[in-house]
């Protein structure tokens, strides 16, 4: 048996290559290529009134200079709303370069191509276009008072709304023997991969098609959307994403208009055009995710058990809705955790301000879901004076009722049910980790130091790894090489090793023989893209299925040329085998050449295989009725459900009790994604989850002042934590393998984010003694809410454990 | 050069201020003059009075330089809080002082100092001292043909220590409020004590604590008093990352750590102090 | 709104990994551009062009700089060093990029090459540094997808590797 890969710390594969220069991402391609420039709208609202691109035709170098005026065919449309929902009654999606209005600062207006990039600015510095303002939408609290609209046709800037149910709210909260209420906000925050987005066109004129190279999170999306507005056949069009730096949600958007018409302008110049965003584009022209304003009412029992949850949060979707409302849905489903509610109700409004999009990232929609819960969970503990583990232990859905079916439709349109985990489990992990009994000991040592301290906690669940479908393609070469291709993409998920790992043991060859290739439409077309933490879920199982597939057929050719069962049979190091009898073997590249009969003869494994070669029988086809040449396998993986994993995190905090400064001086991490298929690379995706996640719990937050301009559009003042700002994070595990899928997979890539704002929030507030229900938070805004709360009279430490 | 293009050009030297400018194209002078090629204007020089820094010296290499850290520890105190590593390899620390942003470390210093600002350019020499050098945020008295060419920044009296505290949001950051203390002990008692701060005043200046703090011990100091001066002094700002009075709070903070902290250090020309960074 | 830019073409050579290399690029090249565009060095990597992620950081006789910040012009007569140059080839990684693959230290690898060139300069300078010491060292550049604490470990591995490749153990 070769050495089992899957569940190890594999090294990575695609290492050596990053470590060396020898990346290529996108802007290290097409060296050759005409450079893309825009012009973007310096207004948040505003009639375009003239554009005047004389004085940039003079400029060296300029190839064209593109309006609105000149887009033709389809790609004057607007782009598409990818995701309806029948909530969402109000969509509206922008046009790839501004049509008439512009409604947030950064909707591109003009495009310029020239020879470089340099030229291209300065041709769109010479460019004067003349705006009418209009009157601005800024938050959410002024795009819900109605008083003026982003768009002239949706009544008090309203894109959807939609209220869920289970069980009689208003009754259970009337019967019940406590209830409060909580006013909460979480304000925008940003994926920010620190690659923006780029496109690169090759346009062939010989035969009139396209390769489109994007930084994207979906080859096939971007490929299908892209065909569709150039008026293209999609046999036309090839996607390929190169190395990708960093995603988190902002690339699963397409298209981005520079998506489109980036290829437009390489067809119809003939020439191959690229366009690389700088990272001020970045903050005004791609998208932010989080702000949401939220009201929680909560009814509960003496025990601290819920009895009733009504909901209702206003959801900031920004100038546009091309992304539909995933986010605000997957806040409301996802807001449960892993507690029984009770009756639940949950109203929410997404509404437009003229601001830049709001499409999921990292999270999307559960960090906010988590906080409303959490901080509730926390205000439920202080009112009656429990510790705060032991309210949320007291509402979990235990282990032997799951499947656990909440009564809602989750954001993949099917039934939110969980189908396994722990919660007793995870939390005795996270209590012992992070030491939450012998709290108060420690604080107390605290105190006599004139030190202040305080401990939190956040639970979530995940629904991860939702459809509709992944694919794999296994193909063994006649050299032993084993080619394997999924479609979904690439940006630092570890899927060239993890994909190997799983094909290495399913075919039972060494893992230096597999080539994992992704996000490349011309290997593999059908996918539908990296997000929702389902790569390893959909492509990891995909990948396995195709697997099996080329392993039963290996099996059964080496079973015809060693005349034995299949079933004797085993692969382990590239060499079929009988089980007990290891000189009774075929190496599987051997196999790979018997099962390609050919005619011609190209080398010398190829020999073997010629039609004139070895035995055959006259009376049977070469290639029998029922198969294929070649040892090769395809297969889909597609779920009935999500699978649900879920999270707990701690956190100790320390502030200053002159200056509010805050530290944190532990983290812990107790989390369930099921089987892990490279425990190194779940770890790595924990940490950097969680490190998004203290960046939005105290640093990063998108500062727009009344007129609509993003004051902090550079990473000078949108603070995104160095390693001295981000804890040393220690992890803990609990497998409970999903039942739902072969490889009991769960997703990890958003679990280190999810509840770090709760965490941190209940942290404070218990080194505080007031509630803290606005974040993030600052320690200036710390310092402020202490003088706010200091006219309160003796306040005991309210939760604490 | 400059008396040519001046008007419509700007210094390079370390550029770590102006290129980032320049690439958001929120200024496009005509000109960028590069200095960096321009020999004799890299030495640090320690003299009986002085630590003379020419225009070129990187921040970097002033924070190594130990010669200039025995004779004038206050200088190795306040680099260290510049920026990041990489920045300071390049920054230069006239150029720094030439810039005059209120959240520089190094104008705060210069004041603080008593420095001499060495200006050149075609029409001769002029020596500007610090107080006068500064003119508001980003504005100085230089015009648009003169070229920093070096800083002379003072010795301190014997006896006294100094220090430097910030309190930034991200490590390298700009300093949400900072300062630097110069503390000349007189035995066990505060004889002197002056203070420049940083983010917190549109232009340096030197606040002098000696009133509150005179005949007073390390562990003795009078913070209230010093307060109160403090915070009649500043002027801070509210931006995105923290309110004016908040500023102020921490300032007050600041100072009293950095007073406590240079009043209780060793005196740094003793023989058995070694490096007093 | 000054005069255009007259794109007049300079020839400029740097010594780049211990190689002079030409290529004629305007006066107003970023070294950034100049390395990537001109030289074909595409291991530099670009984030924000304003100084502050690193990902673009090179060594410049020695010393990390942001190369975004440099005009190409300006780094004439100097020694620069890029990731190319710290090492080239995967099969024969340098302590520090082996210490990456070891202890995970990246994952979409976009900002790698700006830590790859500063840690290599800090463990010239001090070879033996703490957890502390070392979370320090690299706190000048941003990652996006690490969470830093595998970057720290790496600077710690990369220390004991050139220790090892030395010729065994010191301690």
């Amino acid at each position: 048996m070769s050495t089992r890969q899957v569940g190890e710390k594999v090294q990575r594969v695609e290492d050596p290559r990053l470590l060396t220069g020898n990346g290529r991402y996108l802007d290290d391609l097409g060296q050759g290529a005409l450079q893309a420039a825009f012009v973007r709208s310096p207004h948040a609202h505003a009639r375009i009134t003239d554009i005047d691109v004389t004085d940039a035709l003079d400029v060296d170098g300029v190839e064209g200079i593109y309006t609105y005026e000149d887009l033709d065919g389809r790609t004057g449309e607007t782009l598409p709303v990818l995701i309806p929902h029948p909530s969402l009654t109000h969509p509206r999606t922008g046009h790839c370069l501004a049509r008439d209005v512009v409604k947030h600062v950064g909707e591109a207006v003009v495009m310029v191509v020239a020879r470089d990039r340099y030229l291209a600015e300065d041709a769109c510095a010479r460019i004067r276009v003349s705006y009418e303002p209009l009157p601005v939408v800024v938050g959410v609290e002024q795009a819900r008072s109605g008083g003026h609209r982003v768009h002239d046709d949706v009544p008090d800037n309203v894109a959807a709304h939609l209220v869920q149910e289970v069980g009689d709210v208003e009754a259970a909260l009337a019967a019940a023997p406590n209830t409060l209420t909580l006013e909460l906000d979480i304000e925008r925050s940003a994926s920010m991969p620190l690659e923006g987005k780029g496109v690169y066109a090759r346009w062939d004129t010989d035969d009139g098609s396209l390769r489109l190279y994007s930084s994207t999170q979906t080859s096939t999306g971007v490929r299908a959307a892209v065909a569709a507005k150039l008026g293209m056949p999609l046999a036309k069009v090839e996607v390929v994403t190169p190395d990708v730096g960093g995603g988190f949600g902002v690339k699963i958007v397409h298209p981005w208009p520079e998506e489109v018409l980036v290829p437009w302008a390489a067809r119809r110049l003939g020439r191959d055009v690229k366009w690389t965003e700088d990272r001020r584009e970045h903050f005004v022209s791609s998208s932010h995710e989080r702000g949401q304003l939220q009201q929680v009412t909560v009814g509960f029992d003496d025990d601290g058990r819920l009895l009733g949850l009504d909901v209702r949060f206003w959801h900031d979707n920004g100038a546009y809705t091309p992304y539909g409302v995933i986010v605000p849905i997957i806040t409301a489903t996802q807001l449960l955790g892993p507690y029984k509610p009770g009756a639940y109700r949950v109203e929410w409004w997404s509404l437009y301000t003229n601001t830049v999009l709001v499409t999921p990232y990292r999270g999307a929609g559960r960090p906010q879901g988590c906080y409303a819960m959490e901080r509730t969970m926390d205000a439920i503990a202080a009112h009656l004076g429990l510790d705060r583990a032991e309210v949320r232990s007291r509402n979990f859905i235990q282990p032997e009722e799951m499947p656990y079916d909440q009564g809602l439709m989750f954001q993949d349109g099917r039934p939110l049910r969980y189908d396994s985990g722990d919660f007793p489990a995870s939390l005795a992990k996270l209590k012992a980790l992070v030491g939450w009994d012998d709290f108060a000991a420690y604080r107390a040592l605290a105190e006599r130091e004139g030190r202040r301290v305080g401990i939190g906690i956040g639970c979530y669940v995940e629904g991860t790894g939702v459809g509709p479908y992944e694919g794999g393609v296994v193909q063994v070469e006649t050299s032993g090489r084993v080619n394997v291709a999924t479609g979904l993409t690439t940006q630092g998920q570890s899927h060239q090793t993890a994909f190997a790992q799983i094909v290495a043991d399913e075919l039972g060859v060494p893992m230096a023989d597999v080539h994992v290739t992704t996000g490349d439409t011309r290997r593999m077309a059908y996918a539908v893209g990296t997000f929702a933490s389902r790569g390893a879920v959909m492509s990891g199982n995909a990948v396995a299925l195709a697997a099996r597939v080329v392993r039963a057929k290996a099996l059964r050719i080496a079973a015809d040329a060693l005349e034995v069962s299949p079933d004797d049979l085993d692969i382990a190091d590239g060499v079929i085998a009988v089980k007990g009898a290891p000189g009774t073997s075929i190496d599987l590249k051997t196999v790979a050449v018997l099962s390609n009969p050919l005619r011609y003869a190209f080398d010398t494994s190829a020999q073997a295989a010629t039609q004139f070669a070895g035995t055959f029988d006259p009376e049977k086809p070469p290639v029998a009725d029922d198969d294929e040449p070649g040892l090769e396998g395809q297969d889909f993986y597609s779920p009935t459900q999500a699978t649900f994993a879920n999270g707990m995190h701690a956190a100790v905090v320390e502030t200053d009790p002159v200056t509010a400064e805050i530290r944190i001086l532990r983290y812990c991490v107790v989390h369930d994604c099921g089987t892990m298929v490279n425990p190194m690379v779940v770890e790595g995706q924990v940490h950097g989850g969680v490190a998004q996640g203290v960046g939005g719990a105290l640093y990063e937050r998108m500062v727009y002042d009344e007129s609509g301009q993003l004051l902090n559009a550079s990473f000078m003042d949108f603070l995104m934590p160095y390693a001295t700002e981000v804890p040393h994070i220690e992890t803990d595990h609990l497998e409970t393998p999903s039942p739902l899928n072969p490889l009991g997979i769960k997703g990890a890539g958003e679990a280190g984010t999810i509840p770090v704002t709760a965490v941190i929030a209940s942290a404070l507030e218990d080194a505080e003694g007031f509630p803290i229900r606005s974040m993030p938070i600052s320690p200036s805004e710390l310092w402020e809410l202490r003088l706010a709360h200091a006219s309160d009279t003796a306040a005991p430490q309210e939760g604490s454990p | 050069m400059l008396a040519r293009v001046g008007h419509d050009g700007k210094v390079l030297a370390g550029g770590q201020s102006l290129v980032p400018i320049l690439s958001m194209r929120l200024a496009a002078p005509g000109h960028l003059v590069d200095v960096n090629g321009v020999t004799g204007l890299d030495g640090v020089e320690v003299r009986d009075d002085a630590v003379r820094v020419g225009a070129l010296v990187r921040h970097a290499g002033l924070e190594r330089h130990d010669a200039a850290a025995t004779a004038l520890p206050l200088l190795r105190q306040a680099l260290h809080h510049v920026a990041h590593p990489a920045i300071r390899n390049r920054g230069t620390t006239v150029g720094s002082i030439a810039h005059a942003d209120p959240a520089g470390e190094m104008p705060a210093v210069a004041v603080l100092t008593g420095a001499v600002v060495e200006v050149v350019s075609a029409r001769g020499r002029r020596e500007v001292a610090a107080a006068d050098f500064f003119l508001g945020p980003l504005e100085t008295v230089l015009e648009d043909d003169e070229l920093v060419e070096a800083v002379r920044f003072g010795r301190l009296p014997a006896g006294t220590r100094t220090w430097f505290t910030e309190s930034a949001r991200r490590r390298g950051d700009y300093a949400l409020a900072g300062v630097a203390v110069a503390v000349r002990m007189d035995g066990p008692v505060v004889a002197q004590a002056r203070a420049a701060f940083v983010s917190v005043t549109p232009v340096p200046s030197v606040l002098d604590l000696t009133p509150a703090l005179a005949g007073r011990t390390a562990e003795d100091l009078p913070l209230d008093g010093v307060a109160e001066l403090v915070r009649g002094h500043v002027d801070p700002e509210t931006d995105i990352h923290a309110s004016a009075e908040y500023r102020r709070v921490l300032v007050d903070a600041l100072t009293g750590r950095a007073l406590a902290a240079a009043a209780s250090a060793p005196d740094p020309a003793a023989p058995a102090a070694e490096g007093a960074a | 709104m000054s005069e255009p830019v007259t794109e007049q073409l300079i020839e400029i050579t740097l010594r780049v990994n211990g190689v002079p290399r030409t290529a004629a690029a305007p006066a107003r090249r970023l070294l950034s551009d100049f390395l990537r565009h001109d030289l074909g060095l595409t291991g530099t990597h670009v984030g924000c062009e304003h100084g502050v992620c690193g990902a673009c950081t090179v060594l410049l006789d020695g010393d990390p700089v942001r190369s975004c910040l440099l005009f190409a012009v300006t780094a004439r007569g100097h020694e620069i060093t890029t990731i190319e140059g710290i090492g080239d080839d995967p099969a024969a990684l340098s302590p520090v990029q082996q210490a990456f693959v070891e202890c995970h230290g990246l994952q979409c690898g976009f900002c790698t090459p700006g830590f790859v060139t500063t840690i290599t300069a800090y463990l010239d300078e001090h070879p033996d540094p703490t957890p502390e010491q070392a979370r320090e060292a690299v706190s000048g550049n941003l990652c996006r997808c690490t969470g830093y604490q595998n970057i720290v470990r790496s600077v710690l591995r990369a220390a004991e590797i050139r220790r090892e490749r030395a010729g065994g153990d010191d301690r």
